[in-house]
């Protein structure tokens, strides 16, 4: 490859010279696809920006307080949709947290090494179900469920208060609500697992010793010490389950309207623009659904960020070790 | 007394974050087994030979959903792989901290994006200005989710090689980039792949995307610049549909998915699993 | 092994050469969708080299996509208005009547098998969410002698911008003034209560599983699915059930006074026989398409579809456009350029 020139240091010279041409165009063809991340994510965000403009303009930041979505006379209001959205990710959550991290605890502390393992592989694999599958589901299984057992059973026993209210449809926005718990299961579990498993040992061995119960030494000392992660992993469940598309759709009944009732039909974000996009014949329409996006973007990125900042100060404060 | 006490909630939480445990994994149980008696039921030779038929007319199948949605996930792998393989070396390799950072936040940000907003990403930048749907769309808008999964991998599995296998091949004249390429990549090639794959079967389910993208097709699409139909974007149609034989055929598409997605899943696994005790071993 | 088989399949597919058949995309209305998928089927079947693959995603859809250019036509059960029109720049639309169909109340209510009957106060006050109770005292005047339970009425609605959502609201301006001024008429409505289904697939699904549900679909998804669905009373005081025969005599005085483009509603039509949520249905076909081949296709389809394809309307409970309506459309292929 390299003629050599003769003395030793001008070999030398023509070597490095190679070796670093060599790596300059490593670091130029990587640092290129690098840079062509950062441009998509660049031109994504400028093209939802550019796009939902006509809604902006006209609406601005009432947008996100109105209620109306009237697309005869081109009136549109986010707070439906966003409503709808919080609402089932929330309630997902408070349905699948305290399983979830009970699972989790039970994963990492108690079950027999096999066992866990396998139970935790097994349940990865429900993160790998796609979400129509959980659509599919959803409205053969879960909602006639619902309709006939569930539903009536709530309304029986708590139709007096405003939650519980109304006939049971079947579909609504609690039945979203429980699919997306199911969805969210496996990355509490396995996440929240990973920070439990990080706790170092002598904290659970200090506890027994100072003659806690198995279940104090979890609870007080080793849980507390894992929290920061417990806690972002909760966060980052949330992020995907805001997105949730396809199995949402399926069953919240599709009506933009605020309810107090769980059992009412409702409406997401991510929902209404799978619906409404492809025929969304009036550009105010149009743009007024890109914002929707643009909104669920900005919550995702936040919920995202504080997930993974709680997350990385686990790792740093958790682990004694490495 | 207390003692007691203390036992008793002791023996009671522990018993319930076992069924915390056992309600979770049945959950999985469930939807396989709920999966496998309907679609397999419904699975039938007709479903993978033959085309989708009119509401109403026996006999049709998905075949050309199966074939759509190979061609759907290779373009998205073709497409998201590289970048962010070689996005990852970058960040692992050869960049500074805050360039690092950067190209980090940026693939977060993509992961962050919800994948009906992909959706109409792909629609503007690839439909609208080439007046047609395509594959080429559609996996387009799958690469996108593709690209930040590879990333993450990618760098977390570099990142683990110890210092001191890149210190010992540098030591040995070898050039950065070569000691890159021909040493610590190999290295890490189990976990990278791992990751790969399953960020892979990840989109491969995927509907929202495809929604404005590919479209769908009833027919086989020549090459990959038509409507493109995908096996879960007629798990939704057919779903939706008030048919009772497309929710037969909803079911078998939903088995046939999940299998394909699980297989690739224990398959990264079981890769992942081998690389791990070779190189301890 | 079956991935060899797949991998060659894919292989296959990907080289255009290996198929001759020229696929033209087309997309819009579910309201004729189940006889647009038999036409382009049997035409598949008679000429092997036109392919057409047509994907109901709304009439809304239709419409945007045809202006989008991202498919060669497009299908809607409303006409496109002067304003969606205008907006397309590169070639005039063309409206062509395929069939005439029928868009009916169905409804699932509990221990009721006899046929409902709506007057039209009845209707605008059910799906304005007036009457909320399928034992309400209007629902019993239009139904002696029928038990109705104390049961809340579900409604549903279309999710997603519709033509079929279009003709029923258009029927319901006409003969409600209150839904005129609170709703008014459109794909897409800010509906006063229901639920959403995803195209007349949707509806019907929600209605067949949801007990003492009503909703609105096209009649054919009623009939496939042995659902129940009403009688509605027409603007002559008769109760009318939609049919070939009711149809068809709403299409009776349009015929006449068809305007040039075709575009028309025959909803409320005058005549003792008439159903009154009646309509045309029309594909939007571009007047110039650059490519010979797909043009000349376009036309053959069209050819036939005025012809043989008429037969296929009665078995699939639409009804075939009047004679002289054809005779016109059959001058208006010759403006395809």
């Amino acid at each position: 490859m390299a003629t050599a020139s003769r003395s030793v240091p001008g070999r030398a010279r023509t070597f490095f010279q190679n070796v670093r041409a060599g790596d300059e165009v490593a670091y130029l063809i990587t640092f290129l696809f690098a840079a062509s991340v950062l441009l998509v994510t660049a031109i994504l965000v400028y093209e939802l920006w550019v796009k939902s403009g006509p809604a902006i303009h006209k609406f601005g930041f009432s947008f996100l307080r109105t209620t109306t979505w009237d697309p005869v006379n081109d009136d549109f209001g986010a707070l439906p949709f966003v409503y709808g959205t919080v609402v089932t990710s929330v309630i997902g959550l408070l349905l699948s947290v305290p399983l979830g991290v009970g699972a989790a605890i039970f994963l990492s502390e108690l079950a027999p090494p096999r066992l866990s393992n396998t139970l935790t592989f097994l349940v990865e694999l429900l993160a790998a179900v796609p979400s129509v599958i959980f659509g599919l589901l959803a409205i053969f299984a879960l909602v006639p469920l619902m309709r006939s057992y569930i539903q009536p059973a709530l309304i029986g026993a708590f139709g007096w208060s405003p939650f519980f209210k109304g006939p049971a449809y079947g579909v609504g926005v609690l039945t979203a609500s429980i699919v997306l718990a199911i969805m969210m299961f496996p990355y509490i579990i396995s996440i929240s697992r990973e920070a439990l498993i990080q706790v170092p040992r002598e904290q659970r061995e200090a506890a027994l010793a100072l003659g806690a119960t198995r279940w104090e030494s979890t609870w007080d000392a080793v849980v507390p010490f894992a929290r920061l992660g417990i806690v972002g992993s909760i966060f980052l469940s949330l992020a995907r389950a805001l997105g949730e598309t396809m199995a949402v759709t399926m069953v919240i009944g599709n009506d933009p309207k605020i309810n107090a009732s769980l059992l009412a039909p409702g409406y997401s974000i991510a929902a209404v623009i799978a619906n409404e996009f492809t025929e969304a014949t009036g550009d105010l329409h149009l743009a007024a659904l890109v914002e929707l996006g643009l909104v669920l973007f900005l919550i995702t990125i936040i919920l995202n960020g504080v997930g993974q900042l709680l997350l990385m100060l686990t790792t740093r404060q958790g682990t004694a070790k490495s | 007394m207390l003692r007691i006490w203390r036992r008793a909630v002791n023996n009671v939480m522990l018993s319930l974050t076992g069924i915390c445990a056992f309600v979770t994994a049945s959950a999985l149980f469930l939807i396989l087994g709920y999966l496998l008696w309907n679609g397999g039921k419904s699975l039938d030779w007709n479903f993978f030979t033959k085309l989708p038929l009119s509401p109403g007319e026996l006999g049709g199948g998905m075949a050309n959903a199966i074939v759509g949605s190979a061609k759907i996930v290779a373009i998205a792998a073709l497409l998201g792989v590289p970048v962010g393989f070689m996005s990852g070396v970058y960040i692992a390799e050869f960049s500074g901290k805050a360039m690092a950072n950067v190209i980090r936040y940026s693939a977060d940000l993509l992961n962050g994006v919800p994948s009906i907003v992909i959706g109409i990403f792909a629609w503007t930048v690839l439909v609208v200005p080439t007046h047609h749907f395509s594959a080429w769309a559609g996996g387009f808008a799958l690469s996108l989710m593709v690209i930040p999964v590879t990333l993450r991998a990618t760098e977390q599995f570099l990142g683990q090689i110890p210092q001191s296998l890149r210190e010992a091949a540098l030591a040995l004249g070898a050039s950065k980039w070569k000691s890159v390429a021909t040493v610590i990549i190999p290295a890490a090639r189990t976990g990278i792949m791992t990751g790969i794959i399953l960020g892979v079967a990840r989109v491969s389910g995927e509907t929202a995307p495809l929604l404005f993208t590919a479209l769908n097709n009833q027919y086989w699409s020549k090459g990959f610049d038509e409507p493109t139909s995908s096996l879960p974007v007629m798990i939704y149609t057919h779903a939706m549909s008030p048919y009772d034989d497309w929710h037969r055929q909803a079911w078998a598409a939903g088995l046939v998915l999940l299998g394909l997605v699980l297989i690739a899943n224990i398959a990264a696994r079981m890769v992942l699993a081998r690389g791990a005790a070779s190189q301890r071993g | 092994m079956r991935s060899t088989v797949l991998i060659a399949a894919v292989l296959a597919m990907a080289f255009p050469a290996a198929y001759a058949a020229e696929t033209i995309n087309a997309a819009g209305a579910t309201f004729p969708a189940p006889i647009y998928q038999k036409w382009f089927q049997e035409y598949h079947a008679a000429h092997g080299d036109v392919q057409i693959n047509y994907q109901a995603i709304g009439s809304g859809g239709g419409i945007r996509q045809l202006t989008e250019g991202t498919i060669d036509f497009g299908a809607s059960d409303m006409p496109m208005t002067d304003e969606q029109i205008s907006k397309i720049t590169r070639f005039k639309v063309l409206h062509f009547p395929t069939v005439l169909g029928g868009i009916v109340p169905t409804y699932n209510v509990d221990g009721v098998k006899a046929e409902l009957k709506f007057s039209q106060e009845t209707l605008a006050g059910i799906f304005l969410g007036r009457i909320t109770k399928w034992n309400d005292g209007a629902l019993k005047k239009d139904n002696p002698g029928v038990n109705l339970p104390g049961a809340d009425i579900t409604v549903v609605h279309r999710s997603d911008g519709s033509g079929t959502t279009f003709v029923w609201t258009d029927y319901l301006s006409k003969i409600s003034g209150e839904w005129k001024s609170k709703v008014g008429r459109g794909a897409a409505v800010n509906w006063p209560v229901g639920l959403g289904g995803k195209g007349n697939e949707g509806v019907s699904g929600q209605v067949k599983q949801t007990p003492n549900s009503i909703g609105y679909v096209e009649l054919i998804y009623a009939v496939q699915n042995k659902m129940p669905y009403g009688l509605v009373r027409n603007s002559a005081g008769v109760f009318v059930k939609a049919s070939f025969d009711s149809v068809t005599a709403a299409a009776a005085g349009a015929a006449k006074n068809m305007p040039p483009d075709f575009r028309v509603s025959v909803t409320d039509a005058p005549g003792k026989a008439s159903y009154p949520i009646s309509s045309f249905t029309w594909l939007l076909i571009p007047d110039k398409i650059a490519d010979a081949t797909k043009r000349e296709a376009i036309k053959g389809f069209l050819k036939w579809m005025l012809a043989a394809g008429q037969n296929d309307a009665a078995g699939l409970s639409y009804a075939p456009l009047p004679q002289p309506v054809v005779a016109k459309e059959l001058k208006q292929i010759a403006e395809i350029k």
